[in-house]
């Protein structure tokens, strides 16, 4: 038996001296090179790379509160033409399974999340062909004529190809958006910002390039946006921090992302179903690495839908500083395979017990004040209710 | 060496106000029953972690054990009424059952090609079997597989088995023995407080008693685990309690093998209204076992009950164990577990290097079976 050593060092694999001097970058705040990530990566000491983390995370937000927001997922359409290998959600142009969301439909949905005083609507589909320009413009109209909530709309690929589609330059399609009530963008369709892995994943999907192109339109616009990168496919560790360090030069540029999220993909019932699904010691590690690499994003926001409540409220000490969204209804990722559900008083409970003040705030990351624990469990109580009521939704398969 | 996380553990254990203890910890001194509280406190459990870890690599190295088990619940009929249990069922219930030694002897030959190593047998408390009952049941399973450890029979199971056999519990044990039984499991203890006791498993062994049992079996050469449920009504300060009562007879026999924290799943018991342990309440019981538990050779996370993902954290956080391949776990899945019901041995070794430890296969006395070695990268 190798007996442990006594000292500080850890006794796990890894290379301890290389480890050392990445952990002394961090207490003395430097920034970290490519080459640091990827020893962090092969550092298997969880406690430590946690410590490192929650270091940064505490220097970024001193006051021990973990936000949440009250927010909904909306996904108007699966119908795609991109056909994305990861992907179970989309059907293509034609198939009879495919849906666009009607107006009842999509009021009924919002109606919801306000009677569960929530504002944010993520709203994200496909990448539907016959859905032009103006559908949008309509739509969002239409949304902001009748409640008081915040559009935390589409993706970079959707911008650009209804752009394309409808004949307009990226910058007049964003205007034209911005203009009839798009608040913000998500960042959605990340995956992985190198384009080996994107031609074997996702080959119909816009470049690299193309997506951080839209990104740095969007800030330029003053549209802000979040980040994303999922992992667990067929990337490497390189190909991961290659991700990063795309993200993190775009902040340099533009300042422009509010927060990045990470989170595993889910194989099950996707063409790539053979791939084993990330553990939760790969998402945790991954999330310590993120934090630590991206020190000009200030929010790092946990994946439970993928990772689901113990690992994501372990997070919390992993970097991440936020939960996320209720989201209410996932679609996407539950498609693809099981995944997690949780109600706000379950999610405010995480958060307590790890030690932390639960603060919801807006798309923005501007803190709100939180109404009384009561009022919540009776919202959300009444909220379960009329699930459990109402017939389920066009739209709604898969939903948990 | 290592300087830098030197300071970065001096520094965690200054905010967390642990500075000496995380001294004590390093010297391998015994903490003591105001330590573990404190540690209860500590909020950070990378500190927590990296204190247990200490320990944990001081006993097992890099090590991380695993067993190709299976388990055979030969009952589920009890008449203790726990509140914290969705398996049992009333004697008159249509849903009760028994099985027959045919019926554990099919079970047990289920699965001839696979190198199992451990039989795991519990259940409920069923008055109506007869003292041979538990003989045949063991001697049934060692006849179809000879080679395996047969661990069966919790302390309140084998207070039944020495009732019904009307003499004394040294002759019973030898009885056993004989038939073949190779080891104990640890559960049952729940938590070792008369105040828990009285409130949700009255009718069970109080705490003495269960010492008292798991004392005796020591002593006539019965090697046990020992468990604990948490996360229902038990307070922080009765958890320490726990650790330090079982701890104390350790130093006694010395007959303890494993200790288990147990996470508690509300669902379908009595007590439904409590929400799920969370994640790092799991972690947290690991690390706190292990940093008090010096007398004790390992610490299990038991993947059944907290989860496979989080079973492999806890390498790094006090756990040098995550069971095994359990073919078919009955008691938790009543309770609401949405954990699967079995893992392969790939599984587990992948989990084990992936965390960079080196995967054993052991048998239910820890005797190695097969030795692995461990991966840099992920597997």
């Amino acid at each position: 038996m190798t007996g442990g050593n006594g000292n500080l060092s850890g006794n796990g694999s890894g290379d301890a001296a290389a480890f050392d001097a990445v952990a002394a970058k961090v207490l003395a705040s430097e920034r970290m090179t490519g080459a640091d990530a990827a020893v962090l990566f092969r550092h298997p000491d969880l406690p430590a790379l946690g410590q490192l983390a929650d270091r940064v995370r505490r220097r970024l937000h001193p006051e021990p509160i973990v936000t949440y927001v009250v927010g909904r997922n909306l996904n108007y359409t699966n119908v795609c033409w991109v056909k994305c290998k990861f992907c179970a959600f989309y059907r293509p142009p034609g198939d009879p399974e495919g849906y666009v969301l009607t107006r009842d439909q999509i009021a009924e949905r919002i109606q919801a999340l306000v009677d569960l005083g929530g504002r944010e609507v993520l709203l994200q589909g496909g990448v539907n062909p016959q859905l032009k320009l103006d559908y949008y413009l309509d739509l969002f109209r239409f949304i902001k004529s009748r409640w008081n909530v915040h559009l935390h709309a589409l993706s970079p690929i959707e911008a650009s190809y209804i752009a394309k589609i409808s004949g307009l330059t990226l910058e007049a399609a964003l205007g034209r958006l911005k203009e009839a009530g798009m608040d913000t963008l998500p960042g959605a369709g990340g995956e992985i910002l190198s384009d080996a892995v994107r031609e074997e994943i996702s080959p119909g999907k816009d470049s690299s390039d193309e997506w951080l192109d839209v990104m740095r339109t969007c800030h330029k616009m003053g549209i802000r946006t979040s980040a994303t990168m999922m992992y667990g496919s067929v990337e490497t560790t390189d190909q991961r921090i290659e991700h990063l360090q795309r993200i993190r030069d775009l902040q340099d540029e533009t300042g422009g992302f509010n927060a990045f999220i990470d989170w595993s993909f889910v194989p099950d019932a996707t063409e790539l179903s053979h791939i084993r699904r990330a553990s939760g010691f790969d998402y945790l590690r991954t999330t310590a690495v993120a934090r630590l690499f991206l020190d000009n994003v200030k929010s790092l926001q946990a994946s439970w839908v993928t990772q689901g409540p113990k690992v994501a409220q372990v997070s919390l000490r992993f970097g991440v500083n936020d939960f996320g969204s209720t989201v209410l209804e996932e679609n996407v990722v539950s498609a693809a395979g099981g995944t997690h559900r949780m109600d706000l008083p379950g999610m405010i409970r995480l958060i307590e017990e790890a030690g932390f003040r639960a603060v919801p705030r807006d798309t923005n990351y501007n803190l709100l004040p939180a109404p009384p624990i009561e009022e919540i469990k009776t919202r959300w109580a009444r909220f379960a209710a009329s699930v459990h009521a109402a017939p389920a939704l066009p739209g709604a398969a898969g939903t948990q | 060496m290592n300087a830098a996380q030197h300071a970065l553990w001096e520094e965690a254990a200054e905010r967390a106000g642990l500075p000496r203890l995380l001294r004590k910890v390093i010297d391998g001194e015994r903490l003591s029953g105001d330590d573990g509280l404190a540690l209860a406190g500590c909020e950070d459990v990378n500190l927590l972690g990296f204190m247990a870890n200490l320990a944990r690599e001081r006993k097992s190295g890099r090590l991380a054990y695993f067993v190709r088990n299976q388990h055979i619940n030969y009952t589920n009929i009890c008449n203790k009424d726990c509140s914290f249990c969705a398996f049992y069922v009333r004697a008159k219930d249509p849903r009760g059952y028994v099985l027959s030694p045919e019926d554990v002897r099919r079970r047990a030959a289920e699965q001839l090609s696979e190198p199992i190593t451990e039989i795991h047998m519990v259940a409920g408390i069923n008055p109506r079997l007869p003292y041979s009952y538990y003989l045949d049941i063991v001697r049934a399973v060692k006849e179809t597989r000879p080679s395996v450890t047969v661990k069966a029979y919790t302390m309140i199971e084998l207070a039944e088995i020495v009732r019904v056999a009307k003499k004394p519990r040294e002759e019973v044990f030898e009885d056993l023995k004989a038939a073949g039984l190779g080891s104990l499991p640890g559960g049952g203890a729940e938590v070792l407080s008369e105040r828990v006791h009285a409130e949700i498993f009255p009718k069970k062994l109080t705490p003495a008693e269960w010492l008292d049992w798991a004392r005796a079996a020591h002593r006539a050469g019965l090697r046990s685990n020992c468990t604990m449920l948490y996360g229902h009504i038990e307070t922080p300060e009765e958890r320490n309690d726990h650790l330090l009562r079982v701890r104390e007879l350790q130093d006694e026999t010395g007959g303890f093998l494993t200790f288990i924290p147990l996470a508690f799943h509300p669902d379908n018991t009595e007590m439904e209204h409590l929400p799920p342990t969370t994640g790092l309440m799991d972690l947290q019981q690991i690390a706190l076992a292990r940093l008090m538990l010096d007398n004790f050779d390992h610490v299990k996370s038991f993947w059944i009950m907290v989860t496979p993902q989080i079973s492999q954290l806890a390498l790094w956080y006090g756990a040098d164990d995550i069971d095994g391949t359990i073919v078919r776990e009955e008691i938790t899945h009543a309770a609401g577990a949405l954990t699967p019901q079995a893992l392969t041995q790939a599984e587990l070794v992948g989990m084990i290097r992936e965390a960079g430890r080196e995967p054993v296969e052991r048998d239910a006395l820890y005797n190695v079976i097969w030795r692995g070695a461990a991966e840099g990268a992920a597997a």
